[in-house]
């Protein structure tokens, strides 16, 4: 276990910047998930950490000692690869051993400690069998078994679940997460997938054409999303664009659209998300201090629990999400109004 | 095995409900009739002579014998030289894995893009050469005075003779060049298929060069490896222009021998025994090395 910090990392392949002065803290104990689309250097930034790649410039740190410059076999990691990467020519015991066996230990020590990791990975019984002979989830729990055995000082993950179908993906978020906490192991997991990120991480640092675009708590990331890319990357949101004023946002046609007293910074965006709206019919009197809009249902998606609405409000589609309490599904060209708190307003910046 | 035995049902379940395919016959069979009449029918013609006394060509009569047979095994002078070419395919073969897996290594893993094709492009070149030109063109560089005695004199200027030409490192020199493609080619095919994620996983677990080389990089490259070895192995322990060329009177093997049988003694049936024993002693070896084969390959 230990904190690791990446100080002022920058990175390029020929013209490209892949990663452009990202510092990140990673905690003691923590699970930091780094999250952002294809090509916004994430991955860079994991190889960085594991010591396959060395940044151009900056630091990166492991209990303050840098290490920037110590090749990946001594740096003590466990790295999961996104297609497992198991030996082929190896049985599950001998993927999971492979780390201590480097390492000389004896071979009752070897056997004793993958028959624990293999029994916390819930494997017990398949030592004999080949990769090939294995399920997608069994193969994920060996490529973590195999990463955790040797007791590395931070767990790295490279989309450790995208491989996996959705059932089997929600399975494993509960174990790797379970696991993770038994073990109280630093980790640190690449993913493009904000659900992943949400459910799994107790921090997310968001990436973006090489640079942190935010970090924080889930929930305070989704909350109070900095970025108009934040706000539609992590999670639907509405995004209105008018003037910052004293206590809101004007919008083009006149109309205040009120943010909170501490909502920080005026912008000239705010993004509001969709579950944050309610709907109302026109002739229904607008609850007090609401923020209020004229609109035209336009499509909606009906999923059983809750309904979608798409709106046309001037030339913008918004997005709508209610929950389906008895009500009924409001008909096509229905005009409504959307209210929504104040205190949902989020302004962001472009 | 339970994996195997759904799949293998499953594979059956689909077979029978597909109809038969027509193009099947027609797509194999103009193969294997070309295979048959140009392999089985020479070889079964060989394997006739090699029963007979006599080359049954002109007036001469022959008779029907396995004496060919028994030469092999009641002559001292065929046992040795057959021995002396399995060690001296054996030789080449470890040669050319010594020199061809780095370089097949260096190939698939280091060198990216147009410079792996010029490269490639030179390992293939000799191909396009003619092989008695290209044994012949080693007479030049290894002979007295030749290419390469000249050369290093002229580096060490007392050096004195280098005596290659005419000796058992001459036909070994000569044999590698002219198989080490093959163990390239091969072992490069085996190298390009293994993920590289797989050499950094190995390393990720504290795997230095040589160990992840040891225990994952070769253990996955043996099947390449292997078809380079039965590729080089085979003709070198039949071969005999480039004993004959370069190894002078040291150039005896059994297939050269052979050889003179066909071309110069003219006892076709002693040859084509010969032939069949070491054909023998071939699929024996293979036989024997074949669970090692079929480990490396799975």
């Amino acid at each position: 276990m230990a904190a690791i910090a990446v100080r002022e990392v920058s990175k390029h392949f020929g013209s490209f910047t892949a990663l452009d002065r990202v510092s990140i803290d990673f905690p003691d104990g923590g699970f930091y998930a780094l999250l952002g689309p294809s090509g916004s250097g994430k991955t860079t930034l994991l190889r960085i950490i594991a010591g396959f790649e060395f940044p151009d410039s900056g630091h990166v740190t492991v209990d303050r000692e840098p290490v920037e410059s110590v090749p990946v076999e001594k740096r003590d990691v466990g790295m999961m690869f996104q297609n497992y990467a198991l030996f082929p020519n190896m049985t599950v015991f001998d993927n999971v051993a492979f780390g201590l066996t480097v390492r000389h230990l004896a071979s009752d020590e070897i056997r004793r400690r993958v028959g624990e990791v293999l029994e916390l990975v819930r494997l017990t019984g398949l030592e004999g069998r080949k990769p090939h002979q294995l399920s997608g989830g069994q193969k994920q729990r060996v490529a973590l078994a195999r990463a955790i055995v040797i007791e590395p000082r931070v767990m790295l993950l490279d989309e450790p679940l995208s491989a996996l179908d959705k059932a089997l993906r929600v399975e494993m978020q509960v174990e790797l997460r379970r696991i993770q906490r038994e073990v109280g192991i630093t980790t640190i997991f690449v993913t493009h997938d904000q659900e992943e990120a949400l459910t799994l991480s107790d921090r997310i640092g968001m990436l973006r054409d090489g640079a942190l675009v935010q970090e924080g708590a889930p929930g305070e990331i989704y909350e109070r999303p900095s970025s108009v890319f934040a706000a539609t990357f992590l999670g639907d949101a509405n995004i209105f664009q008018g003037t910052a004023e004293a206590g809101g946002l004007r919008l083009a046609d006149g109309t205040l659209l009120a943010v909170s007293d501490n909502a920080g910074a005026a912008q000239s965006q705010l993004a509001v998300r969709p579950e944050k709206m309610w709907l109302q019919r026109s002739d229904d009197t607008p609850a007090e201090g609401t923020n209020v809009i004229e609109a035209q249902v336009s499509q909606h998606i009906f999923a059983g629990s809750s309904v979608t609405y798409l709106l046309d409000w001037q030339d913008q589609t918004l997005k709508v999400f209610a929950q389906n309490r008895g009500e009924g599904v409001l008909p096509l060209g229905e005009r409504v109004r959307i209210c929504w708190s104040p205190a949902h307003s989020v302004p962001v910046e472009p | 095995m339970t994996v195997r035995t759904a799949s293998e049902t499953a594979g059956e379940g689909t077979a029978e409900r597909r109809p038969p395919n027509r193009a099947l016959p027609a797509m194999l069979g103009p193969a294997y009739l070309w295979l048959a009449v140009t392999i089985f029918l020479p070889l079964s013609a060989m394997l006739y002579f090699s029963l007979l006394t006599e080359t049954p060509f002109g007036e001469r009569v022959a008779a029907f014998t396995v004496q060919h047979y028994l030469d092999f095994f009641q002559k001292d002078f065929y046992q040795t030289l057959m021995l002396r070419s399995f060690r001296l395919g054996a030789e080449v073969t470890l040669y050319c894995l010594l020199l061809g897996f780095p370089c097949a290594y260096v190939l698939a893993k280091t060198i990216k893009g147009r410079w792996r094709e010029a490269l490639f492009l030179l390992i293939i070149l000799p191909f396009w050469s003619n092989a008695l030109v290209r044994v012949f063109s080693w007479t030049m560089v290894l002979r007295g005075n030749g290419v390469l005695e000249t050369a290093v004199n002229w580096v060490f200027p007392d050096f004195g003779s280098l005596g290659l030409m005419f000796t058992y490192p001459a036909i070994i020199i000569g044999l590698v060049h002219s198989y080490l493609p093959y163990m390239i080619l091969t072992t490069y095919i085996s190298l390009q298929a293994i993920d590289d994620s797989l050499i950094e996983a190995a390393r990720s677990l504290g795997a230095g060069r040589l160990t992840t080389l040891r225990r994952v990089v070769i253990p996955l490259a043996l099947p390449g490896m292997a078809a380079g070895s039965i590729l080089i192995f085979v003709p070198v322990v039949g071969s005999f222009m480039e004993p004959r060329i370069l190894g002078g009177r040291q150039g005896t093997f059994i297939g050269t021998v052979i050889e003179d049988q066909f071309t110069a003694v003219f006892n076709w049936p002693l040859g084509a025994a010969l032939s069949f024993i070491m054909l023998g002693f071939v699929l024996l070896i293979f036989a024997l090395s074949a669970p090692v084969l079929r480990r490396a390959g799975s």
